[in-house]
C-alpha cells in the first residue's frame, strides 16, 4: 500500500500542466479567470488543440485516436483541466459517445464518427429523459417503428443539454412497446440533428442561462444502419454509457478550484474590519471542506488502484464517488457564492457581457459564482439523482 | 501508487481475525471486560506468541519492524471485535515514545518485555488543565542528586490502571503551553509518591487519575534529552490518531454489518423494517461515511511515518477530523436504526458506540482539529 505516484505519473502530471499553461488561448484563458460565459467557439477551438496534442479523448483507447491512459493518467488529466482551470473536452462526444461506439458499434459507424467527435466536428447532444421518463428512464416512450431500410421516430426528448447547439443526437428510442420487459424494447439510435421533423425548444434554467432543451420528433427518418448494437438491445448499451464514466464522476478538480477560487477572493472581501480570509468561520468552512476532499480523493485512488486490476468489475465505491462528489461541488460552489456577499445578488451578466463605454458595474467573477451555484444545483440531479443512487446502493451493494 | 497489501500484510490480518474470531465473541468480551484490570492477560500472551506485541518494533528489540499499514490492520481487527486488551497504549503510544526517543538502554530493557506481553506501558501526558493542548504541562521535574523528582497531577490516563510502567511527561523549563521546557520519564506504577485512582471510561476500559508527589527517579528514567520531548508527544498523539482511525473503522465496519443485519430481519407491519425507503437511504449514507472514514484511516496509515512534519501534521488532523465525523455519524445512526434495543447495555451496538465515542474525545476532538487545520488555510 503506497499513495505516492511514480516518478513517471508525477512527470505526466507535469506535462499536462505544462502543455495546458502554453497552449490555452489566452482570451479563453482570461474569459476563465474572470468568470465570462465560454461560447461553443471557444470550447470546439480548445478541444481540437487537446485532439491534435491527441488528448481530446483522453479515455479512448489508441486505436480509435486517443491516448490509450492508464486510469491514473486520466484522472491526472482531468484533474489538471479543472484545477487550471481550462475548458472541460465535450462529455457527450467524450466520455459518453466514444466508449459507446468502441464498445458496440459497427466498423463504419466506428469509422464515420469517432474521429470526428474527438475533434469536435460534430457535437453531440443525448437523447435520454421524457416528460415520462426520469429516473424511471426504462419507460421512455419516443417510438421508432421500422418501415423498410428506416425507423420512424415520433415522440419528445427533456432536458437535452446543448441540443440546440449540436449537429447529433443519440437517442434511447422504443422499438418494441410489445415486449414483455419494458427494458427489452428499446434500441440505441444515433439521429442527425438536421433530419426534417425534429424540432428545438430552448428551457431556461434557474441559471437564467439556456443549457437545456426539448427535443419533439415527428416523422423524423433515421436510416436504419444509424442503430447502435441490435434491436431492442439498447438498454444494455445505455447501462454501459450509465456505468462506464466513473474516473471523472467525483470532478474533485472541479471543487479544488471553487476552493482555490473562494480562497483567492476572499482576501479582495471584508468581514469584521478585516479580510474575510482571515475571518475564523470561513477559514472552518475551508479546513471542513479540504478534509471531506481529501477523503474522496483517496476513496478516487482505491477506485481507480482497483481498476487496473479489473478494467471493468463494477466498483461499489463509485456510488460513494458520485454522492460525495456531488455533494462537495454543490458545497465549494455554494462556498464560492457566499464569499460574493451582497454581490452574489445582483443578475447583470447581461450588463456585464454587452460592450459599453460605461465603467463596468461590479466584478464579473461574482456574477459566474452564482451562476455556477445555481446550474449545479442540478449535479445531483443530473446522470441520476442521488436519490436514486440511493436506492441503487441500498439494493444492489447493501442487499436491502 | 497501489492500495494492494502484501502477502505478509494479508497474513497478518488474517491471522489477527482467526484469532480474534475464536476468542472474541460478545459474551466473552464481557468476562474479559469483568476482569480485575479489564482486559484479558491471557490473551494478551496469546497476541504475544502471534508477534503482534512487537510487531513495529525493531527486530533487535524482538519486534518485526511493521510500520503504519500492519499497525492499521491490527487495530482494525481490534475494533471489529472490540477488543479491550491495551494494545493501543503499550504497543502503539508508548512503544512509538520509546522507538522515537532513541534512548537505547531503555529500548533494550523494555521494548523486548512489551514485546514478549510481559510488561504493559501507559502514557500518561494529558493534565486536568489542557483539555487537548499537548504542550499544556503542568507536572514538573527536578533535578535532585543524578536524578529527577516529579510532581504533578495526570489526567484521564487510558490502560493507566493496570500499566507496569509509565511513560510520564513533565516541565523541567517554560512556562506553561511552552513545547520547548518538556521532557519524558520512565516511571515505575508503583514507585512511591505514585497515587493511582481507577475507573472505567465509558467504553468500559480501565483508566486511572495519577498523582505524583515527590517522585524519585534516576538518570536514567529520563526517555530523551532534556526538553526534547514536545516533537516526539506530538508524534505519539500522531500515532495514536492512525490507529485509533483504524480502530474507529474496524468498529463502523462491524455497526454497519449489525444495522444491516436487523433492517433485513426486524420486522415491523409485517415486512423488514429495511423495506422503508428512509431507512435505506440512511444506510447508504453510513456506507457512504463508513468508506470515507476507511479511506482517511488509510492515508493516516501512509502518513505517519511522513518526514515532512507540515504534511504529516496536517493529514493526520484531517484524518482525526474526518474520521470523528464519520464514527459519529454512524454510530449515532447504528442505534438510532436498531430503535429501542439499540439503546440497551445487553446488545453490541452500543458498546461499539461507546468506543466511538472515547476515540473521538481521545488525542483531540473534531472541532479541535477543524480549527487547528482552520488557522493553517492559506
Amino acid at each position: 500500500m503506497d499513495l505516492r505516484f511514480s516518478a513517471e505519473e508525477l512527470a505526466f502530471r507535469e506535462e499536462v500542466r505544462g502543455f495546458i499553461r502554453d497552449n490555452l488561448p489566452d482570451d479563453i484563458r482570461e474569459k476563465l479567470q474572470l468568470g465570462h460565459k465560454i461560447e461553443k467557439p471557444d470550447l470546439v477551438r480548445w478541444q481540437r488543440i487537446l485532439n491534435k496534442k491527441g488528448w481530446a479523448a483522453f479515455n479512448w483507447p489508441k486505436e480509435w485516436g486517443g491516448p490509450g491512459w492508464t486510469p491514473i493518467q486520466r484522472m491526472m488529466f482531468l484533474e489538471e483541466i479543472q484545477t487550471f482551470p481550462a475548458p472541460e473536452v465535450n462529455p457527450f462526444n467524450v466520455t459518453m459517445l466514444g466508449p459507446v461506439l468502441i464498445q458496440f458499434g459497427s466498423d463504419e459507424q466506428k469509422q464515420r464518427f469517432l474521429p470526428r467527435a474527438a475533434n469536435l466536428d460534430d457535437w453531440w447532444c443525448q437523447g435520454f429523459s421524457e416528460p415520462g421518463a426520469g429516473s424511471d428512464l426504462a419507460a421512455l416512450k419516443t417510438a421508432a417503428r421500422r418501415e423498410g431500410d428506416h425507423y420512424i421516430v415520433n415522440g419528445q426528448k427533456i432536458w437535452t443539454s446543448t441540443a440546440h447547439m449540436a449537429d447529433w443526437c443519440f437517442c434511447l428510442v422504443r422499438t418494441n412497446p410489445q415486449a414483455a420487459k419494458k427494458q427489452e424494447g428499446i434500441s440505441f439510435l444515433l439521429i442527425d440533428m438536421k433530419t426534417p421533423g425534429i424540432t428545438v425548444r430552448p428551457i431556461i434554467s434557474i441559471d437564467g442561462e439556456h443549457h437545456l432543451n426539448e427535443v419533439f420528433f415527428d416523422d423524423v427518418k433515421v436510416p436504419v444502419d444509424m442503430r447502435v448494437y441490435e434491436e431492442n438491445k439498447g438498454w444494455d448499451v445505455a447501462k454501459f454509457l450509465l456505468g462506464n464514466e466513473r474516473t471523472g464522476i467525483a470532478r474533485i478538480g472541479k471543487s479544488k478550484e471553487r476552493i482555490n477560487f473562494s480562497k483567492q477572493k476572499a482576501k479582495e472581501m471584508r468581514a469584521h474590519g478585516k479580510p474575510l480570509s482571515q475571518d475564523p468561520e470561513f477559514r472552518r468552512r475551508i479546513a471542513a471542506l479540504e478534509t471531506e476532499l481529501k477523503s474522496l480523493e483517496i476513496t478516487q485512488l482505491r477506485v481507480l488502484s482497483a481498476q487496473k486490476a479489473n478494467e471493468r468489475r463494477q466498483d461499489p465505491l463509485t456510488a460513494v464517488l458520485k454522492l460525495k462528489g456531488t455533494e462537495l461541488l454543490q458545497a465549494t460552489t455554494e462556498l464560492a457564492m457566499d464569499v460574493a456577499g451582497p454581490l452574489a445578488m445582483p443578475d447583470w451578466a447581461d450588463e456585464l457581457e454587452a460592450l459599453s463605454n460605461e465603467p463596468e458595474l461590479g466584478p464579473v467573477w461574482a456574477t459566474e459564482a452564482t451562476r455556477s451555484y445555481l446550474f449545479l444545483r442540478a449535479a445531483s440531479i443530473y446522470g441520476g439523482t442521488n436519490e436514486i443512487m440511493k436506492n441503487i446502493v441500498s439494493k444492489g451493494v447493501l442487499g436491502l | 501508487m497501489d492500495f494492494d497489501l502484501t502477502d505478509e500484510q494479508r497474513l497478518l490480518r488474517d491471522s489477527v481475525d482467526r484469532l480474534l474470531a475464536d476468542t472474541y465473541t460478545f459474551e466473552k468480551r464481557k468476562g474479559y471486560s469483568a476482569e480485575p484490570e479489564g482486559w484479558s492477560r491471557a490473551l494478551w500472551s496469546r497476541y504475544a506468541e502471534l508477534g503482534i506485541l512487537g510487531l513495529p518494533f525493531a527486530e533487535e528489540h524482538g519486534g518485526f519492524g511493521g510500520g503504519g499499514i500492519e499497525t492499521m490492520l491490527v487495530m482494525e481487527a481490534f475494533g471489529r471485535a472490540l477488543a479491550v486488551e491495551p494494545y493501543l497504549t503499550s504497543v502503539v503510544l508508548c512503544g512509538t515514545a520509546l522507538r522515537l526517543a532513541g534512548n537505547a538502554a531503555l529500548q533494550s530493557e523494555l521494548l523486548p518485555q512489551i514485546a514478549q506481553g510481559k510488561l504493559t506501558v501507559a502514557f500518561a501526558h494529558g493534565e486536568r488543565q489542557a483539555r487537548y493542548d499537548l504542550s499544556d504541562v503542568l507536572t514538573t521535574a527536578k533535578r535532585k542528586g543524578g536524578g529527577w523528582v516529579i510532581d504533578g497531577a495526570k489526567s484521564v490516563v487510558t490502560q493507566g490502571d493496570s500499566a507496569g510502567k509509565l511513560i510520564v511527561s513533565a516541565r523541567i523549563g517554560g512556562e506553561r503551553d511552552d513545547g520547548a521546557g518538556i521532557a519524558l520519564f520512565l516511571v515505575d506504577a508503583k514507585a512511591n509518591g505514585v497515587a493511582r485512582r481507577a475507573y472505567r471510561l465509558r467504553d468500559g476500559m480501565g483508566a486511572a487519575e495519577i498523582s505524583l508527589s515527590g517522585v524519585e527517579v534516576g538518570r536514567d528514567a529520563l526517555l530523551s534529552e532534556a526538553g526534547a520531548a514536545y516533537p516526539i508527544i506530538e508524534r505519539v498523539a500522531e500515532a495514536g490518531i492512525a490507529a485509533t482511525a483504524a480502530e474507529a473503522v474496524g468498529a463502523m465496519e462491524t455497526m454497519q454489518k449489525m444495522t444491516l443485519e436487523y433492517l433485513k430481519t426486524r420486522q415491523q407491519f409485517g415486512k423488514p423494517i429495511g423495506e422503508n425507503q428512509a431507512l435505506q437511504h440512511r444506510a447508504t449514507e453510513m456506507f457512504v461515511a463508513l468508506e470515507q472514514g476507511r479511506s482517511l484511516a488509510m492515508l493516516a496509515a501512509m502518513m505517519v511515518d511522513e518526514p515532512d512534519a507540515a504534511e504529516r501534521q496536517r493529514n493526520i488532523a484531517m484524518v482525526k477530523a474526518g474520521v470523528g465525523q464519520a464514527a459519529r455519524f454512524v454510530s449515532q445512526n447504528a442505534v438510532q436504526l436498531h430503535g429501542g434495543i439499540g439503546m440497551t447495555e445487553e446488545y453490541a451496538v452500543g458498546h461499539y458506540f461507546r468506543r466511538c465515542m472515547v476515540i473521538e474525545h481521545s488525542f483531540g476532538d473534531t472541532g479541535y482539529h477543524l480549527s487547528r487545520l482552520a488557522e493553517q488555510v492559506a
